[in-house]
Order: structure tokens, then sequence, then C-alpha cells
């Protein structure tokens, strides 16, 4: 089996008396779509930032593509290929959505550093953008401002942006949030499929989605991993039906 | 703009009293003059005269900021207000101390006709309309009072029973005057603890530090309440200006000096921080004076007196900066937390 | 065109003819006014680097401006008296200015520009204000250069092929910077620093999580931005022929920010309207009544209130958002 794109081991995280991270280790293998699921306050958002960068955690290791990236700051793992999207959709307002993915293509090339060219008449800026708009089937709305954009296509232009930087990993935080069935069924279409070009953490409230898209499922409860696995098994785990999934499973 | 003035005002080594001699740069303060311990005892004590002074600015700008998360750049404008009612009224009655009244009640009408004039309008909005709707205030301010007052600064006489000095131990000849803002300043200190700890006002006051969106869902009736504390604030300016006339002349343009230095204690003691505003007035104050004093005389040990007579000078007007990058350096926000 | 790149040329051409019209109407003081106009717009440009695209409110610019002015103060005063400048002749030539205000700008901004952009929120304007307070400070001690007097220009620095004491050509210099200047602000905003610098004033945790760090795209629009308004400094003390102290006062410093926000804050033509809508003011109000600042004040206040955009922003509506 090819080595785990992403391996946390034994990452822990606490807030004064509260342990948000206990003991957590997971990994993410090439080609696969591992879900994180768990009930509201559990941790999911908190493991999220200390992946991402956004956090430093008080004990453990996180290695992205065999490199320790724990002395690396956000942009520096975003740069490696460490593709987020936000919980709370956080983009950039004024610019359209055009612009929002020209931002992550021009930083995926490198220097941002270049005074003197329009970046509108920057053809692989623009044509990489457009491509990845294409992809998520926003390419009509391209030259509408982001703070314009519905909830649902917001999420999307998130998940533009990072396949636009060429996220090597992708940490998608409630990516169905909000969006209604249509939405979501689309989504966990478009999503089966990216799975091929890197693989996905994907932290989802939407069963049905999990058990569509899963290839393995991990339960987070008060910052524990309580239980990991395929989806059958997840489904069939007394410890977790009692802990989240109620009757649901 | 003529705003400014070239010097800080308000340091009471500049002050229209008769100072005692100090010794000229480059000479030992033991040949001439007084006794070194005796004057370290009253820059001390100048020192702590001017931060019990920028308390009083401080604490309000502290509290304005945290309560109602507004920077106000008005402040030394109704410092200026207090002055000149104080004065004016001082004039027309004959009475230091209505005229103290005076400033106290016009500071925070001004404050609070402003507040529901001006700032009320600011409080959702980024900080540079703020500062810039502020800074637009001190023009109204200073042009307004020229306009009413002229350009010719006024005068205001220490009252008779605060005449003269006291004798301190230490061989310390101290002005009466002093001594009693700086008991004033500490006064106000105390009530202000006392008000903030234990009434509930200070109880509303403290809520709404912490959070602000919550104190309105609990039924406190935020727009008496931000007005009630911008009022406070500018009433405790204006009795800094009013006390302060008495030191200096009362004129326009009085305040801008003192507002800075006060930006200064709050951005050291921690923005929405009374005890830090506290702590950053005194070591603002105490600093400055004496580094003022003594700086140029220990620069002129080390290198001799023509090179220390210029570098001492901007060293010594720089030295509060100095110290505020430094520890901003280790502490970006500030020495204290809000709400301590 | 747009609404706004037709404004920038009427403000423009406005201002070019205003020493035309000066002559052509006997009133050579409107000379010096649109010259006045020019060096505060190009002074106010600067800062729009920073405030108006990197949403970097600095209370210090102040010291930029005065940097640029006592550079061509001390070198008209070492050329004068024939004396060398760090060793070196220097001969009084506007261009040798500029670069000596470019360079000494560039590395205090560099250097407090790196401690200051680690804060944010009202702890980075009041640690702009204390720098710009700091050299104030230091300049009005320095009596080599003047103290607390300033420094005066006897003879204006020279400008190859112009000669700078007759306003006109004066003007010329000023206009021709301005408009080095805005081209610069217009290649720098639609560029990728550009970008990477206004998505910044927006949202840093976005502009992080795509892999760019905002530190030193600010850090470089801080540096950028010092440079030009420094410029403009040296040519508002060749103007007035003298450097004074209040280039570096702290109401110098609002009143940059003014400028922007009269004009619109982050246009391209925003300076130019600010500053022009600033002198006219200062010159024709001012001949009413003494107290001009007072309307100033109001008027200020009026647009931060209700017209957010500034003059730009009541002409040409809000920018296009490419």
């Amino acid at each position: 089996m090819a080595d785990p794109v992403l391996q946390i081991e034994n990452l822990s995280k606490s807030f004064d008396a509260l342990k948000a991270t206990d003991d957590v280790s997971l990994d993410l293998r090439p080609g696969e779509i591992h879900a994180l699921i768990g009930p509201n306050g559990a941790g999911k958002t908190t493991l999220m930032h200390q992946i991402s960068g956004a956090l430093k955690p008080d004990a453990g290791s996180i290695r992205f593509l065999g490199k320790d990236i724990l002395p690396l700051g956000i942009a520096a793992r975003a740069r490696l290929g460490l593709g987020r999207t936000f919980q709370i959709s956080s983009l950039i307002p004024e610019f359209s959505a055009l612009r929002n993915v020209m931002l992550a293509v021009q930083a995926r090339q490198g220097s941002s550093f270049r005074f003197l060219r329009n970046v509108m008449h920057d053809r692989t800026l623009v044509a990489g953008a457009e491509e990845a708009l294409q992809r998520v089937g926003l390419l009509a709305r391209a030259s509408v401002s982001a703070a314009e954009l519905s909830h649902g296509e917001r999420r999307q232009l998130e998940i533009a942006i990072a396949i636009a930087l060429g996220a090597r990993a992708f940490l998608l935080d409630e990516p169905m949030a909000g969006m209604g069935p249509e939405g979501s069924r689309a989504l966990t279409g478009f999503l089966d499929g990216l799975r091929s070009e890197a693989p996905i953490l994907l932290v989802e409230h939407d069963m049905d989605a999990v058990f569509a898209l899963a290839d393995r499922v991990s339960v987070l409860v008060y910052g524990r991993i309580i239980a990991s696995g395929s989806v059958a098994e997840i489904r069939a785990d007394p410890a977790v039906r009692e802990a989240y999934l109620g009757d649901e499973g | 703009m003529n705003l400014v003035a070239s010097r800080e005002r308000f340091s009471p080594s500049r002050c229209g009293e008769k100072d005692r001699a100090k010794p000229r740069d480059g000479e030992r303060a033991s040949t001439s003059g007084p006794p070194l311990s005796a004057l370290v005892i009253e820059q001390l004590l100048n020192g702590v005269q001017l931060g019990v002074m920028l308390f009083l600015m401080a604490a309000g700008l502290t509290l304005i900021f945290g309560v109602m998360g507004l920077i106000n750049l008005a402040h030394g404008s109704l410092y200026m207000v207090g002055a000149f009612a104080c004065a004016s009224v001082a004039a027309a009655t004959g009475s230091f101390w209505l005229g103290l009244l005076a400033s106290l009640a016009a500071a925070a009408a001004a404050g609070a006709i402003v507040e529901m004039v001006v700032i009320r309008r600011l409080y959702d909005r980024d900080h540079l309309d703020q500062v810039l709707a502020t800074f637009a205030l001190i023009l109204v301010f200073s042009e307004g009072t020229r306009w009413l007052f002229g350009s010719f600064p006024l005068y205001l006489d220490i009252p008779p029973a605060l005449m003269g000095a006291v004798a301190l131990p230490g061989g310390v000849h101290y002005p009466v005057y002093r001594l009693a803002i700086i008991l004033a300043g500490l006064a106000v200190a105390l009530g202000l603890w006392l008000l903030i700890s234990s009434t509930r006002l200070g109880m509303r006051i403290r809520a709404g530090e912490s959070d602000r969106e919550m104190i309105g869902a609990l039924g406190v009736d935020i727009r008496t309440l931000y007005t009630v504390v911008f009022a406070l604030g500018a009433a405790l300016a204006g009795l800094a200006g009013a006390l302060v006339g008495a030191l200096q002349s009362v004129q326009v343009g009085m305040g801008e000096p003192v507002l800075i230095l006060a930006f200064v204690v709050i951005v050291i003691g921690g923005i929405g921080s009374i005890k830090g505003a506290f702590v950053g007035a005194l070591l603002v104050g105490i600093v400055d004076t004496m580094g003022r004093i003594f700086l140029p005389q220990l620069l002129s040990a080390l290198l001799g007196p023509a090179q220390a007579a210029s570098l001492g000078g901007a060293l010594s007007s720089m030295l509060i900066y100095i110290v505020m990058a430094a520890i901003l350096a280790f502490r970006p926000k500030g020495l204290f937390s809000a709400g301590a | 065109m747009t609404r706004e790149r037709s404004l920038t040329f009427v403000l423009l051409a406005v201002l070019l003819a205003l020493p035309f019209a000066a002559q052509a109407l006997g009133h050579p003081f409107y000379t010096t006014l649109a010259t006045r106009m020019a060096i505060l717009a190009l002074a106010a440009v600067g800062l729009n680097i920073a405030l108006g695209l990197g949403g970097l409110v600095s209370f210090g610019h102040a010291a930029f401006f005065g940097i640029g002015g006592y550079a061509a103060g001390i070198v008209a005063t070492h050329a004068m008296n024939a004396e060398p400048l760090l060793g070196l002749e220097i001969p009084a030539s506007m261009p040798v200015v500029w670069l000596f205000a470019a360079l000494a700008a560039g590395i205090v901004a560099a250097v407090t520009g790196s401690i200051s952009l680690r804060t944010s929120g009202v702890y980075f304007i009041m640690i702009t204000l204390a720098f710009a307070q700091m050299i104030f400070y230091f300049a009005i001690s320095w009596k080599a250069y003047g103290g607390e007097d300033g420094l005066s220009i006897a003879m204006r620095n020279g400008f190859p092929g112009l000669n700078t004491a007759v306003p006109r050509d004066l003007f010329l210099v000023a206009f021709g910077l301005l408009l080095a200047g805005l081209l610069a602000f217009w290649r720098i905003r639609v560029s990728r620093f550009g970008a990477a610098l206004q998505a910044a004033r927006q949202n840093e945790l976005r502009v992080a999580a795509v892999g760019i760090e905002p530190f030193p795209i600010r850090l470089v629009a801080f540096v950028l931005s010092a440079v030009i308004t420094a410029v403009a400094g040296a040519m508002f003390a060749e103007l007035n022929r003298f450097a004074s102290p209040s280039m570096l006062a702290w109401p110098m410093s609002g009143e940059l920010i003014v400028l922007i926000i009269l004009g619109g804050t982050g246009r391209l033509a925003g300076p130019v309207a600010g500053a022009m809508l600033y002198v006219m003011l200062e010159y024709w109000l001012g001949g009413f009544t003494e107290r001009w600042q007072l309307f100033l004040g109001l008027m200020l206040l009026a647009v931060v209130l209700f017209a957010r955009g500034g003059v730009v922003g009541l002409v040409a509506g809000k920018p296009g958002n490419g």
C-alpha cells in the first residue's frame, strides 16, 4: 500500500481545562475519501485548524507527503498542496469568482511580486481559473462578485480555489452545509470524481453523503477518535451508534 | 494645520510657575543648586503628577474603546473644553472651584451631545472611519473655540487655598497645588475603581467590555449606557484640562499633545484595561519627566556636553515612544488585557 | 471609457490647464496653487497604496513626507555652502534629492514597517503614529539642520532642462511626477502584487490559505508607499522653499488621510480629486474666514458619515470588480 499522503499521530490540544483534541491519530491514503464525523463540539474544526496551520497543537506530529509540517505556517502548508475549505465560506468579497480563483493560480505559479502586468490579461492565470470554475460548474458566474454569490455557489467556489491551488490533499470542512438536496447530490457526485485527483479528508454532518462517498470513516467524540473503519463497520459499531448515529445507521 | 504645539506643553518641567533652578547640561547637580536627592524626589513627584493627569485622559479613552470599540481622537478637545470652561467661569465668578464644577459639567455635556449626534453612528464602522470622523471633530472644536474665544490664551489662577509650597522630607519644597492634583487624581482613580467594581453601572460597563452584543440581548439600555460612558470619559478629560489649566495657559490645541501621550499610555497598558491605564500612565509620566531631566545629564557624562545637548533633547522626547515600541515588541497587546 | 477613467482625465486636464489659465488671467498665484495640488496629490497617491489598496491605516505617513522635505533641504543647504554631504560632492539637482528621499524613506519604512506590521487594528494605527512622532522629535532637536525652525531652501534644486525658479517649470516637474505616481499606482493595482495586496485587505486568512504570505506583500506596499510620499515631500519643500518640522507632525498624517477620504479611498483619481478639493477649500474658504478648517471638519464629517466613497465615489460609483 502506498504511503499515506497525510499522517497525524498522537495529536493533542487543550484550551485551559478543555481537551479539544485528545491523542488523535489518523491518516489519509492516496485515492481515498476519509470522512471525519462526530457530534457538534467534538473538535472536528479544531482538528482541521491544526492540520491547516491555523492552530498549534500541544503535542503530536503531522506529516504531509512525508514531510513534518508542524513548523510551517498556513501559507507554506498551502503551497505544499494542502487545500482547505472552510466551515464558513471565507472568500474575497469584492473580487469576482474568477479573481478569487485566479489568486490561487497566482499562488501556485510562484511569485506574487509582479508589478507590471495586468492580471486580467495574463492568459495562464485566467485560463487556469476558468478551468477550475468549469469543473465545479461555476463558469457562468465567473464575473459575479463573491459577496453576491449564493450560499451554495460560495461552497463551490471554495472547492474551485482548492483545485486551482493544485491541492495534493483536500481538507473539506462541511462542504454540504446549507445546501439543498439537489446541491448536495451534485456535490456528492463531484467529490466522488475528485478523489482520483487528490485524497479528501471530509468533515461532514450529511450522513447520506458520508455513506455514499467514504472509503473510511473516523468518529470523533469529545476530541477522541472512538472508532475508525469502513462505512459498514462504523454503522455496525455499537459505541458509535450510541454516541452519534442513534438509530440512523 | 497648526493644531500641534511644537513641544509637549504638558510636562510640568515647562510650566508657568516658578521652577527651582535646574542644573544646566554638563554641570553636575551637586556642585550647583539643590541636592540631587531633592531634585530626584521633586521630579518623581512631577512625574506622578503628569501620570495622574494622563490617567484621567487615558481612563476615559480606554473605557470608550473597551466598551464601545471606538477610537476617539476628539478626547483632547474635551480636555480643552474643560479648561476653557473652568477659565471663563473662574474669571467671571472669581471662584476656581465654581470653574472646576463648570469644567466637569461642560465637558460632560459636550461629550454627551457629540456622542448623540456623531459618535453614535460610528460604532459599527471600521477604525479608519472613526479616526477620520473624530479627527474632523478636532477641527470643529478647535476652530469653534477660536471663534468663540479668539486666538489668545486664557489665564487661570491657582486658587488661594492651594498656593505656595510645602516642605517635604528630603529637603524638597513642593508646590501645594501640584500635590493637590496628585491627590485629586488618586481620589478619582479610587472612585473610578469603586464605580467599576461595585456599582450597577460599573457592572454594565464590565459586561459591555466583555460582550457587546450580549448585554443588548440582556435588556440593558445600550444607547444610554454608551452615552453615559462617553460623557464620563469626557468629564474626566475636562477635569484634567481644568486642573492643568492653572499650571499652563489655556489655549486651543492644548489637548492634542496630551491626547497622543494618552494613546501611548493605553497602548502600553493594554487597550480596554483601567488598571493598565493607571500603570501605563504612571510609567509614562515618570519616565517622560525623569527622562527629560536626567537623560541629557547622563549623556553629557558619557559623551561630553556638546554632543549631549542635541542628542539628549532628541532622545528624551523620543524616549516614551521607544519604550512603547519595546513593550509592544514583547507584548503586542500591551501589559494588561481588556477588562482588567 | 469608464466613468472613473474619464474623471481621472478631466481632473488631470483641469490641473494642467491651471497654470496657463493663471498666466492668461494675470493671476500667477494659481500656478502655485496648482503645484501645491499636484504635490499633495502625489503624497496621497503614495499613501493610497498602503491605505487604499492595502487597508493599512498608517497614521504616521507624515514621517515620510517630512523625510523627503528634509532631503531636499539638506541637499540644497550643502550645495549652497559647497559642503560635501556624507563625503560626496552632491549636485543641487532634484533627481538626486528624489534618490536620497526615496532611499531614506525606504529604509525607515522597511525598519518601522517590519515592526508595525506585526500588529493590527488600533495598535497598528498607534505604532505608526508613534514612529512618526519619534522622527518629528528627532528633527526638531537636530540643530545642524534647523531644529525647531526648520530648514530654508534659498535656491531651489535644479531640474535638467527647466528653470525650477520659474513657477510654471516647477509645476511641470510636479505634474510629471504626479503622472508617474498615478501610472505606478495603476500598474500596481492591476498586477499580481496588487491582487494579493487588495485580497489581504479583505480577507487575510483566505490569502494565506491559498499559499500567499500577507506580511511580505504588505511590507513592500508600505515601503513603496513611503517612497512616493517622500518624493512628494521633497517637492513640497522646494515649492515652499522651506522644509518645516510641521511636515513631520501628526496633523500632517491626518491631512494626508483626509485627502484620500475626500477624494475616494483606493480609487485612482481619489488623491487628485481630494487634493484639488482640499487646496481649493483652503484658498477659497480661507479667503472668507480664518476659521475655514471648521467647515473642512464639518465637510469631512459629512463625507465619512454619508458619502463614504468620496468625490470619485459620488461621480463614478463603485469600482468594477474585475
